[in-house]
């Protein structure tokens, strides 16, 4: 990744968490997880995922699917930003005039499938890579998946599957943030060792700094890590990343502010940015 | 033709349709050695294989998903309501061993509750065969139309010669005045006996197999409360949520009035024990059913 690429992949990261925060007024949203998986939607969109708005439709297309289905804003600001759809749609957050509600709608362009009952879309993507195998078509399923998400045993049972069906063309993206609603997720059911757990399951696994895009694009660019079996990138991420104020708390997990607080977050987030970034364009792969 | 061999020869004829199991191999004997990849056995996983048919669908397949109804039903209830319901996708559930099929296996394995819990989802449609060969007749037409659906799998085999079938057409077998037996599902042979033994007696029946139950055949319910004297209706599920509290929407919709009275399991698991003997057990064979019909008949509120 050139230095350009990469002050445009943090530009981009910058404008979709001011998105974020714009939707946590008039009626709120999940703003914590939101910005953990911020990086990671933005870095999948620019540098992995064979999606564009041209190609939003074609059979052969790379899938993301977001399971976590809460951190959605982080989804419909990078696919407005991409030119999904337009940019003045976020305004319409909860509003009734559009479609854009608490969880993923896959009535906006660019989500491929709607969410919001945790374990529920690994199976939904072990389908649809079964699938594009048989049709012969060279798609990649990428599931998001949350760390709380983990305590479904649905996750399990369809990665039981996913693995004895060799399913190389399906990858798991585990938000790993270390909180869930209301608390930390090692307080209640601890999870760790994580990528031990998944390795058992015969998944090639790989663990990243999910805020590091430049580490992001060194265990991406080898992705998927096996032919004949899921991938797995556990990305340590920060819950309110960007933030120094929403950072790891585990009470900012779903948030309404009020316009004033909004402008007072927008100036911190755009503080903490360094000054010399470049508005670069950001091309769609 | 049994259920695997016309199912085979649909998936033959269109390769849209995968057919996808939950280790339940019974209703797809010989299908993975005709169907290759175009077959999927979860393992005993039915989140995900309704999950999974999900995603299949989204890509344009029509998939077969086969589970013991309980489990299909019940376990993944959720995943069939928010991935296939929500969505409105394609996908084709086959219930095996529903209502009193599941015979000796016990309370687990009782689905009694499967017609009114996918009836409940938007747009999901029911089919609850006669028979086998009902079944049969059945599958192509639903296999060709877009909406999800659940199937009510059924063995028996055929008692009498259906008619063709139709989304949403009830068949009516026999034509009479007294009392009209309204049918869904398994219990239609004994139904059936019940209608030629009333016969004998000079009670005269009208026998009707109501086949799709959603969308179901309304102007046949209407008439068959407007020119009978008793509505029965017979189905192996419990009292709430199934044929009869259909066909008391319907009547409370219309704003019609007609005795109606269920054979059908009432709020109790059944004991479990070989089918004869369920059947025997719960008072639902043929014999059973016409002397029901005739109790029914002598009550004072029937005129």
């Amino acid at each position: 990744m050139t230095p350009a690429e990469l002050d445009g992949l943090r530009d981009l990261a910058l404008r979709v968490r001011e998105h974020v925060l714009r939707m946590t007024s008039g009626g709120g949203c999940f703003v914590g997880a939101s910005l953990s998986c911020a990086d990671l939607i933005v870095f999948l969109y620019t540098r992995f995922l064979r999606i564009s708005p041209e190609r939003r439709t074609h059979p052969g297309r790379d899938y993301l699917l977001l399971s976590k289905g809460h951190d959605v804003p982080a989804l419909y600001a990078t696919c407005a930003e991409l030119g999904f759809f337009d940019l003045e749609r976020l305004g319409n957050h909860l509003g009734a005039q559009d479609d854009f509600y608490w969880h993923p709608n896959r009535r906006i362009p660019g989500v491929e499938f709607h969410s919001g009952s945790l374990g529920h879309l690994l199976a939904v993507g072990a389908g649809l890579a079964y699938e594009a195998r048989l049709s012969g078509d060279p798609s990649r399923v990428v599931v998001v998946l949350g760390d709380g998400e983990l305590d479904e045993g649905s996750v399990w049972e369809a990665l039981l599957v996913a693995r004895a069906r060799q399913l190389g063309n399906l990858v798991l993206v585990v938000d790993r943030n270390g909180v869930q609603a209301n608390l930390r997720t090692e307080e209640l059911t601890p999870l760790e060792p994580l990528a031990g757990k998944f390795m058992a399951f015969g998944c090639a696994v790989r663990d990243v700094d999910g805020h590091d895009f430049t580490a992001l694009d060194a265990v991406f660019r080898d992705a998927p890590f096996a032919d004949d079996a899921p991938s797995v990138v556990i990305a340590r991420t920060v819950r309110g990343k960007g933030l120094p104020s929403l950072e790891d708390r585990v009470d900012r997990w779903f948030c309404a502010f009020t316009p004033a607080e909004v402008e007072e977050l927008v100036r911190e987030l755009h503080g903490r940015a360094s000054a010399d970034l470049l508005s670069a364009p950001v091309a769609v792969r | 033709m049994d259920y695997a061999t016309a199912l085979g020869e649909l998936a033959a004829a269109n390769d849209r349709v995968v057919v996808l199991t939950a280790e339940n191999r019974v209703p797809v004997r010989g299908l993975p050695e005709r169907l290759g990849a175009r077959f999927v056995d979860v393992g005993i996983a039915e989140q995900t294989l309704v999950g999974m048919s999900a995603g299949l669908a989204l890509r344009g397949r029509i998939p077969v998903a086969h589970a013991l109804a309980a489990f299909l039903t019940m376990r993944a209830f959720e995943f069939i309501r928010t991935d296939v319901g929500v969505a409105g996708l394609a996908v084709k559930l086959v219930g095996s061993v529903p209502g009193i099929l599941s015979t000796a296996n016990g309370p687990t394995h009782q689905a009694l509750e499967d017609v009114a819990l996918m009836r409940g989802i938007p747009g999901l449609k029911v089919f609850c065969p006669a028979d086998a060969g009902d079944l049969v007749l059945g599958l192509g037409p639903i296999l060709a139309d877009p909406a999800p659906w659940y199937i009510r799998y059924v063995d028996r085999p055929a008692t009498v010669h259906h008619s063709m079938f139709d989304v949403g057409r009830a068949e009516t077998l026999r034509r009479g005045t007294d009392v009209g037996l309204l049918v869904a599902g398994a219990l239609f042979p004994e139904a059936h006996d019940a209608a030629v033994r009333l016969a004998t007696q000079g009670v005269s029946a009208r026998l009707v197999n109501l086949r799709t139950i959603k969308p179901i055949d309304e102007e046949c319910i209407v008439t068959t409360a407007e020119t009978t004297r008793l509505v029965v209706t017979v189905e192996d599920h419990f009292r709430t949520g199934g044929l009869y509290s259909i066909v008391a929407e319907i009547l409370a919709r219309r704003r019609l009035r007609a005795p109606v009275a269920p054979i059908c399991l009432e709020d109790r698991w059944f004991r479990p024990a070989p089918l004869d003997q369920v059947l025997e057990n719960e008072h639902l064979g043929g014999s059973h059913i016409a002397s029901r019909v005739i109790a029914a008949l002598e009550r004072k509120d029937v005129h």
